[in-house]
């Protein structure tokens, strides 16, 4: 069963070493030593699946621990499962199976970590691996209504570029849960609002009011990034890690890029370091101001929609003009950046953000006082806190249910350790806490900016990353939705063997039904503005 | 509550005067190599090698452009010693290679076209800047261009994205719910050619593929600007861009 722990007792408590010989008294008889290292602080490699779950529980719910996701890998030989759980403060811990490659059926971990749930069914899915336990695999990113059972396209047997006759049954209906008398369901998606929301399907399920259950059914945008980027060069694949999901770019483009630094053994020089900050930092500001325009726009409150609108396209164009691109693609490369920014550039940066910054105070404290505006986000899409922990939710909506992991504090990289910064955090978790954080965050980011354009010094702004280094890697990056993590595996000629992205929308997409339920229908479209997840972000 | 009144009317009209005179801000738009006449073969050659996508063809001393292939990642801009130039427009939108006539709405839908959006695989980037069309910005509606919530009223169908397998079902079951005359127009490299997902077991390589397309929008992301030409385009008030070279170029 699951224990619940506050998070706050959690966070920071336990050390490594503390850690480390909790999990020796207990574990030690099933452990094999292994080094760390591929970006981990602690690799314990178990040699009895069987102890699995109750390893994963003990990590999770007793020691603190935060579900970061998991990683299969297929060699010739073996699977490889790696299960990366985050000790805030200290590092990510590698929870590693090694199975041999006749290995059908896994022991699920879905009991004692729930948020491991849909990366079970994802490879399930994917590799055809059963999980044991697990309460409903099946029909997830492989749609049931057009992909025949028995196709498991991460598998190296298949290739990518085959075709496949569908079956494209257009009649397919979706499973119904709720079956009550007088119940019904209403279908959403993929194509609604216009078809400006992205595609994805929503079952909600009702007996009138009241949506009783709601069930995202997401992948419509998978494009199986993971797979097409099976052997070819970094240099291609860095154009998937920036182009899956564009809201998120700089953020995930970093992530894969400090993998492969990792890989390399190279690190960014101090002037790349800082300017990754500093995009990273102004990524976060414009997807939030974006955020909050939705969140306005849910609610038909036409004026502020329109306001922070603006204030977003004008980040957009500030961010064009001081680095070519509106969604900053084509910047991260593996060693630092492509192109260094004059002093000029930064200062004109800075006035657009300051600008951007002072507006957003002025929508933030006019909304404030918006009654019509807040009777619609106070008490409604309510995420308590303990559900946010069980379930494992990341980035401002986890922190707006007082799950107040961030990786930039928790595990930082590209030198956030040397910046002030606050990590804000709401503990109501409702539509308004969630729009509090969000203001509250673009603020930090702003200063965030600052700091590093105070910070910036001359020197290079690439380190060169060349040559073929076989090896794996973790990297990381708290995007502006929640932690991302990509795992970069490399052969012995430089190519890419197996890449997985683990991103904040899959997280919390996962969550997203304990803040629709119980929730009557008019609430749905705004709780799922204050979610403001990317369906592309998850499906990749 | 009447703040917002006052705070929307003091504001004023910030729309672009696009597409009356040519809307000059910065940023609007990352621009778009164009065709680059360098120094020695060799140095064409150099910019072709570095585009990862394919979408720079060498010849002679020349290097084309195919925008439809191109996907921004701006390393031919950045290539040292061999540019490639870049031009800061956004009035991109062009024809498919296979057609020759440009298949514009009857003049009765010049006013007033309704649009319908499929999110075929998108990453994002297109969907977002087609959304900033609504924006005050750049504002759409006083040109008499709606987004719709139903293909049954769309005149338009705008695809954004490479057209992913989940995806095909869904976006021919728009098109099919659609009353002709209807058109559609790929918008980004991705919903043109595959983008950087290209063709596989999961992606169709573009819109052109599952569907009859009339107008391309090239471009990753094209600017809201570049898709509001595209419309423009589509209604005749604007007429395609005729980049010889660029046809030229293409293969």
């Amino acid at each position: 069963m699951a224990t619940y722990t506050s998070p706050v007792e959690g966070d920071g408590r336990t050390g490594l070493s503390d850690l480390t010989a909790a999990v020796e008294e207990r574990f030690g008889s099933v452990l094999s030593p292994m080094a760390a290292g591929r970006g981990y602080v602690l690799a314990l490699s178990l040699v009895q699946p069987s102890s699995l779950p109750s390893l994963c529980g003990f990590l999770f719910s007793d020691l603190g621990c935060q579900f970061g996701g998991m990683i299969a890998e297929e060699h010739s030989s073996h699977w490889q499962l790696h299960y990366a759980f985050l000790l805030p403060g200290s590092g990510w811990i590698d929870v590693l199976l090694s199975l041999p490659i006749e290995t059908t059926t896994v022991p699920s971990i879905v009991a004692e970590v729930n948020a491991a749930d849909w990366h079970e069914r994802e490879v399930e899915d994917l590799f055809g691996i059963h999980f044991e336990g697990h309460p409903r695999l099946g029909d997830f990113i492989l749609h049931d209504q057009i992909w025949r059972e028995g196709i498991e396209p991460m598998r190296k047997n298949f290739a990518a570029n085959r075709q496949l006759k569908q079956k494209l049954d257009l009649e397919w209906q979706p499973l119904l849960i709720v079956g009550d008398p007088g119940s019904f369901a209403m279908p959403v998606g993929p194509v609604y609002d216009g078809g400006l929301g992205e595609s994805l399907h929503f079952l909600l399920e009702t007996v009138g009011e009241d949506v009783i259950r709601a069930s995202p059914r997401l992948f419509y945008n998978y494009r199986a990034v993971e797979k097409i980027a099976e052997g070819r060069r970094v240099s291609d694949v860095l154009l998937l890690a920036e182009r899956f999901c564009a809201t998120s770019a700089f953020a995930h483009s970093l992530a894969f890029c400090q993998a492969v630094e990792k890989i390399h053994a190279v690190e960014a020089p101090p002037r790349a370091a800082i300017l990754r900050v500093l995009i990273c930092e102004l990524e976060r500001l414009r997807h939030h101001t974006g955020a909050i325009a939705a969140i306005c726009e849910s609610t038909a409150l036409a004026v502020p929609t329109a306001h922070a609108a603006i204030i977003e396209e004008e980040l957009l164009r500030a961010s064009c003009v001081f680095t070519g691109h509106r969604y900053l693609f084509g910047l991260n490369v593996p060693g630092g950046l492509s192109r260094g920014f004059e002093a000029e550039q930064c200062k004109n940066l800075l006035s657009s953000v300051d600008k951007a910054e002072k507006e957003l105070r002025i929508l933030e404290n006019r909304l404030r006082y918006s009654s019509s505006f807040l009777d619609r986000l106070e008490d409604v899409g309510v995420v308590d806190v303990k559900s946010a922990r069980y379930l494992n939710l990341v980035g401002p909506i986890g922190r707006a249910s007082a799950q107040h992991c961030d990786l930039r504090g928790a595990c930082p990289y590209s030198g956030y350790e040397g910046y002030v910064f606050d990590i804000p955090y709401e503990t109501e978790g409702d539509g308004y806490a969630r729009l509090r954080v969000l203001f509250a965050e673009a603020t930090q980011s702003v200063r965030l900016i600052h700091q590093a354009i105070d910070a910036l010094k001359p020197g290079a702004i690439c380190a060169p990353c060349e040559g073929t280094y076989p090896g794996a890697a973790l990297g990381w990056a708290e995007a502006p939705r929640g932690a991302a993590l990509h795992w970069v595996s490399l052969d012995e000629k430089g190519l890419v063997e197996r890449y997985h992205a683990i991103t904040p929308s899959f997280s919390n997409w996962h969550g997203f039904h304990e803040a629709a339920e119980d929730f009557a229908f008019q609430d749905f479209p705004i709780i799922l503005a204050t979610f403001g997840l990317s369906a592309t972000e998850c499906d990749r | 509550m009447s703040f917002w009144f006052w705070h929307g009317l003091r504001r004023g009209i910030q729309s672009t005067g696009y597409p009356r005179r040519a809307e000059a801000a910065p940023g609007i738009s990352p621009g778009r190599p164009v065709n680059t006449e360098f120094q020695t073969s060799g140095e064409a050659q150099s910019a072709a090698s570095i585009c990862p996508v394919d979408a720079i063809i060498a010849h002679g001393r020349s290097a084309f452009v195919d925008l439809g292939k191109c996907v921004h990642c701006q390393r031919c801009r950045l290539s040292i010693p061999s540019p490639m130039n870049w031009d800061p427009g956004y009035e991109w939108t062009r024809l498919p290679a296979e057609q020759s006539e440009c298949a514009t709405l009857p003049s009765a839908f010049s006013k007033s076209m309704h649009i319908m959006v499929v999110d075929a695989g998108d990453c994002g980037a297109c969907l977002h800047e087609v959304k900033q069309l609504n924006n005050p910005l750049y504002n759409m509606h006083r040109l008499g261009f709606f987004f719709t919530a139903t293909p049954r009223t769309a005149d338009l169908l705008l695809i954004v994205g490479p057209v992913s397998e989940n995806m095909r079902g869904p976006l021919l079951k728009t098109w099919e719910a659609m009353p002709t005359t209807r058109r559609a127009m790929a918008v980004g490299s991705c919903a043109i050619t595959g983008g950087v997902f290209g063709r596989s077991f999961m992606c169709a390589g573009g819109a052109g593929s599952v569907l009859p397309v009339d107008f391309e929008v090239p471009g990753n992301p094209p600017p809201p600007l570049a898709i509001l030409h595209g419309l423009l385009v589509a209604t005749g008030r604007k007429s395609v861009t005729q980049d010889e070279l660029v046809s030229e170029g293409r293969s």
